[in-house]
């Protein structure tokens, strides 16, 4: 198995994720699965090719350096599931 | 009134402009469809009375003289787009709640061209997924039903409701998206018509992101012309959009109905895959013989990365994914499930708000970049995307546009597939090379199988060619004459 429960438990905490002691072996087994076919691209000749990191070869336009939108705290914090005033209210950060 | 709803969208928009109804008959008939269509559950929320506000308006507009050119043509919108002041979920359930405050220009170039919006179409969560099996609201049922069966069958995915609520009557048309494969393997699915068109045709922006180098919006519609109209509406250059190619949009419609003799055809050999049912390789074989009726050169190509292109997917795909649904914190909108902490509020939100599938692809996606593995995956799969369109583009120089089958097999049950996601991935080994690539794909109704299901062709393009493959895809409309409908059980 590529994946064992370790490194589930691992990448579980760098993407944020919940993950119960419980699931680990089943997300692993699961996991694995996945990458154990992937490695199929090891077959693959790279040599000297370049990753392709866009869809089409286009140069990112750039634009002027500008305010184009804002001042409209209300729109922004719409959504907010905690709010007081203009602020977003997020759990403690720092003790 | 219910006829109205069985126009195709070039009709309607012809009788709007003569008057022999109205925009709000046409949109109070689609709104009739729908409340009756609820068993498919091809719609996560329907909007009734903003439909009827817009048609409305569109009537205003036309006795004004100043009608555009949807001008109150009813449409459902995949959840993937935000339309302003309207619950915009993604099929998730993280996004409870969230009323975007602004609008997407696809949307936006919708109702500039006057266009009525029928309501939030049901999708796989985030996209992610080819059976509509994902979404936290329940699959969407197939209008199809195999001959003599009672089955659930899949409308496919992800964008299953456009594909359900199109093939069913319940709009002239749906937007929708396709990241792998999402909006030609329901296509093919629901016997309906639907493109992806190049990647930076239509902009990306207020769509919710999956894997932005891959996500495409395209339309969903009966006809290859409605297709065409459609998109060329949807399309244009966008400085909101940084991918967003500052290219002229022809009039696509144009296209469909032009002659396409002496176009080559190319038919890659290595799409002809183990287990592949007998009835789509006829049909393709059909498919050829057709377009050759038709004028056109076939040409035998070679595509030799094929096999490859979906493990490179299921790298890049959720590499994306698991950077791009980093956002979805409960900080700021959304769900938020609080916890000891900021860290625990994190955990929390996420593993209750995604799915089981999107959770996989999330970790996927972690793992592949993180440090150690990076290069051994994500750098060698940017590599193999290379190969992939580097095929393309060789074989590009002999042919005009391929001719393919869009998926390996028709619709299947709801649940037959959803232990094995291998297996479920499979469904887009005919339609993800081409987002790779950053080409147009297009699929097309061309028959039945023997058990009364449609299958659909898909014809992929040169970059921004969508303009031949409209051209083809009229060709092979006409040769195919598919008239089979559902037969309505809902």
């Amino acid at each position: 198995m590529a994946i064992d429960a370790a490194t589930v438990r691992k990448v579980a905490r760098l993407a944020r994720l919940a993950q119960p002691e419980e699931t680990l072996e089943e997300t692993a087994r699961q996991l694995s699965g996945i990458i154990d076919w992937i490695e199929q691209l090891a077959e693959v000749d790279t040599d000297g090719v370049e990753p392709m990191t866009s869809a089409v070869a286009v140069t990112l336009p750039m634009r002027d350096d500008v305010v184009t939108e804002g001042g409209d705290a209300d729109r922004v914090l719409a959504n907010a599931p905690k709010r007081v005033g203009d602020f977003f209210v997020v759990p403690k950060v720092v003790e | 009134m219910s006829s109205l709803t069985s126009l195709t969208l070039k009709a309607a928009l012809d009788g709007l402009a003569a008057k022999t109804f109205s925009a709000e008959e046409l949109t109070r008939a689609h709104v009739g469809a729908i409340e009756a269509a609820r068993a498919l559950n091809a719609f996560v929320l329907e909007t009734p009375d903003k439909a009827i506000e817009m048609a409305k308006a569109s009537d205003a507009r036309r006795a004004a003289g100043d009608a555009g050119p949807l001008d109150g043509a009813p449409l459902g919108i995949k959840d993937l787009f935000c339309t302003e002041g309207v619950e915009a979920t993604a099929g998730s359930k993280i996004l409870k709640g969230f009323k975007p405050p602004y609008e997407s220009t696809v949307t936006a170039n919708l109702w500039r061209d006057g266009a009525v919006m029928l309501g939030k179409l049901n999708m796989d969560e985030f996209a992610m997924g080819s059976s509509n099996e994902t979404s936290a609201f329940g699959p969407v049922i197939n209008p199809w039903r195999a001959e003599g069966a009672n089955t659930a069958l899949t409308p496919g995915g992800s964008s299953g409701g456009s594909a359900a609520a199109v093939a069913a009557e319940l709009c002239l048309g749906a937007t929708a998206t396709d990241t792998g494969g999402s909006i030609r393997q329901p296509a093919a699915f629901t016997g309906t018509v639907g493109i992806k068109p190049t990647y930076g045709r239509v902009s990306r922006w207020g769509v919710v992101a999956f894997a932005s180098s891959l996500d495409q919006a395209g339309p969903m519609a009966r006809t290859v012309e409605d297709a065409a109209i459609l998109l060329t509406s949807m399309s244009g250059h966008d400085p909101k959009d940084s991918t967003s190619l500052p290219v002229a949009v022809p009039d696509f419609a144009s296209f469909v109905g032009k002659s396409v003799k002496g176009l080559r055809i190319g038919v890659p050999k290595e799409y002809r895959v183990d287990g592949m049912p007998e009835e789509i390789e006829t049909l393709w074989e059909q498919g050829i013989a057709w377009l050759k009726e038709a004028g056109c050169e076939i040409v035998e190509v070679s595509l030799p990365h094929t096999k490859y292109a979906l493990p490179a997917y299921y790298i890049v795909a959720p590499a994306e994914a698991s950077s791009n649904l980093a956002r979805y914190d409960g900080m700021r909108y959304g769900l938020r499930v609080e916890g000891a902490n900021l860290t625990e509020t994190y955990e929390k939100t996420r593993a209750e708000g995604f799915g089981a599938e999107v959770r996989r692809r999330i970790m996927i996606g972690a793992y592949v970049l993180s440090a150690g593995y990076y290069d051994a995956y994500y750098v060698k799969a940017l590599k193999v995307r290379r190969r992939i369109a580097d095929d393309f583009e060789q074989a590009f120089e002999k042919v005009d546009a391929l001719l393919t089958p869009t998926a390996p097999s028709a619709a299947f049950a709801l649940g037959e597939n959803a232990d094995d996601p291998v297996a479920m991935y499979l469904n887009d080994i005919f339609t993800v090379t081409v987002n790779l690539a950053g080409l147009p794909g297009m699929s097309i109704p061309a028959g039945v199988d023997a058990k009364g299901l449609p299958l659909g062709l898909q014809l992929i393009g040169r970059p921004l060619d969508e303009g031949t493959l409209f051209s083809l895809g009229g060709a092979l409309e006409k040769a195919a004459d598919f008239r089979a409908k559902p037969t309505k059980w809902w």
